[in-house]
């Protein structure tokens, strides 16, 4: 079944020097590395760029193909991006066809744009294959807490990030459950035109309601009788340290993001 | 006997080409007689979910084939479509699946996929209701409305309209009280009865199985290493212990006579049968 081999934001376990780094510095170095990203102008600088991230991808021990199949759900827009910078980028023409043109600095435009988006993808995958979905929001909700200090409710949020990530596995099994038991029943989910699939999908999300707010609901009464009532005065099983190869991390993202800016200032081609 | 419902050779992995491959049945060859009551028993993960996925077409096999009536079901994706009417399939926990409004609809909801017409859906759905012990009043009213059990038999009575002549049902009485439990089961004979039909019945309870089916089929491992009459299979009480099955109460005590030295027959599991082995025991001991 298709639904089940979706792999966005999934948590690959493993026990290299990225699974056992803390949450909050993983978080801050996919921020650092984006912010890199979108400072890199010349080749040398991507080329950095790319550079850091394989090594990177080679030490967490996640599989290329891991990353290239999470890559297929937004290769549409990677393409799309790629095409209207390659025609719409104003600069020396090299090749015109009617309303279509394109330029070197449309070319060059172009490669850089899919370069950054698919650098993108790859590291925020690195984040969350590495990461698992409770130390995630356990890093999230530490780096914002200071918001706390202007009403922003860090903890509630944090909260509904974890609870909504857990139950993204449960609802694909249970929406594939519900489709094979209306499939048994002569339900035809395949075939017919937008409107008879639409209504085809009633059978389907009635019974997925129901047991979302059924799932919600027992969720809430579990909670409840262990006496949860918020962040106020919680305490942790696990407290979030940093460590001496975390602050590493995150100097040698300082040097990259100024690597960077100063391959930049090279009077180099694009 | 005539088959009506074979497998070939059938094999299924799940995830092929990636870390989590994992294969799921192996080589299997099941048969289903025409109007029998079959059990299929194994435990959590043994396969049998994706067996009887099989035998309705809901799952491709990997390798190998499943005959109805003696054609592959996977001939066409017409012949696949009509296989899910002559089989019936009731899933695990299938209240989870009632949508419509009132009962009647749900129930009828099958049959009008079936291209039935108006006339032939209300009969079906008056009788699988009645089957299921149903009033009027209930048809009516929100399948949300009712007890756990209703809404089971409701959801049983959903495949039923459609007549299959092949009923599937895994672990129907799971999660329900013994009236419940009793009352389900008797619906099913009830069905069997009065269509011939075959039913094939998944659960992990050998006390229930022992006592309501006529042949059994135990799955392991994605095999099938036992399978034939409740006590044919029993003998084998020790390797279905390993496979963390276990055998019914009575046939545990026989087993344990056996071990202990007595020459008794250690496949029985109803008391009736216990008492004859019994006799039988003295009988011969008294000629000796």
């Amino acid at each position: 079944m298709a639904l089940k081999d979706i792999t966005l934001g999934q948590y690959f376990p493993g026990n290299t020097i990225f699974h056992r780094m803390d949450p909050r510095t993983k978080i801050l170095l996919t921020v650092a590395y984006i912010a890199a990203l979108f400072l890199c102008i010349n080749v040398p600088a991507y080329l950095l760029a790319i550079a850091v991230l394989a090594g990177a991808v080679a030490v967490s021990k996640v599989g290329v193909k891991a990353i290239v199949r999470g890559m297929r759900p937004v290769l549409v827009i990677v393409v799309i991006t790629g095409v209207l910078n390659l025609f719409y980028t104003p600069g020396q023409e090299i090749w015109r066809l009617g309303f279509l043109r394109i330029t070197v600095e449309g070319i060059w435009s172009a490669v850089f744009m899919i370069l950054r988006i698919m650098l993108l993808i790859t590291c925020t995958f690195l984040l969350t294959y590495t990461t698992s979905p409770i130390l995630l929001t356990d890093g999230l909700e530490k780096l914002l807490s200071p918001l706390k200090a202007i009403r922003v409710p860090v903890h509630e949020l944090a909260m509904m990030m974890s609870i909504a990530l857990r139950f993204i596995p449960t609802l694909i099994e249970e929406t594939d459950k519900i489709m094979s038991a209306q499939k048994a029943r002569g339900a035809d989910f395949e075939s017919g035109n937008l409107v008879q699939r639409a209504r085809a999908l009633v059978p389907l999300l009635v019974p997925l309601f129901i047991s979302a707010f059924r799932r919600a609901d027992e969720l809430a009464v579990a909670m409840e009788c262990r006496c949860y009532h918020g962040g106020e005065g919680r305490t942790r099983l696990r407290q979030l340290r940093f460590q001496s190869f975390d602050v590493l991390a995150l100097v040698l993202a300082a040097l990259l993001i100024a690597a960077v800016v100063l391959l930049g200032r090279l009077p180099l081609l694009p | 006997m005539e088959v009506i419902l074979e497998t070939k050779h059938l094999s299924h992995v799940y995830s092929t080409g990636t870390p989590f491959e994992r294969a799921a049945l192996v080589d299997v060859d099941f048969t289903a007689y025409r109007g029998e009551y079959l059990g299929i028993i194994g435990h959590t993960g043994s396969g049998k979910s994706t067996l009887i996925q099989h035998l309705n077409g809901l799952l491709q096999p990997t390798g190998g084939q499943v005959l109805f009536d003696g054609k592959d079901i996977w001939e066409s994706k017409e012949r696949t479509r009509q296989t899910r009417f002559h089989v019936g399939l009731v899933f695990q926990y299938p209240e989870y699946q009632l949508f419509e409004e009132t009962v009647y609809k749900d129930i009828s909801f099958g049959p009008r996929n079936m291209g039935l017409d108006e006339g032939e859906v209300d009969r079906r759905v008056r009788e699988a209701a009645q089957f299921v012990g149903l009033t009027e009043q209930q048809l009516q009213g929100s399948p949300f409305e009712l007890s756990g059990g209703q809404k089971r038999r409701v959801a049983i009575a959903g495949v039923i309209a459609m007549e299959p002549e092949v009923l599937i049902l895994d672990e129907p009485t799971a999660g329900l009280d013994p009236v419940g439990v009793e009352q389900i089961l008797a619906n099913i004979h009830d069905y069997h009865a009065a269509h011939n039909a075959t039913i094939i019945l998944v659960s992990h309870s050998m006390e229930e199985v022992a006592r309501t089916v006529d042949r059994l089929v135990v799955v392991n491992d994605g095999r099938i290493p036992f399978s034939g009459v409740p006590r044919e299979v029993f003998r084998h009480g020790e390797e279905l212990e390993r496979m963390g099955l276990g055998v019914p109460q009575m046939t545990r005590v026989f087993h344990r006579l056996k071990a202990m030295g007595l020459d008794i027959d250690p496949s029985v599991y109803t008391i009736a049968q216990a008492r004859q082995a019994v006799l039988d025991y003295r009988a011969r001991k008294g000629a000796r």
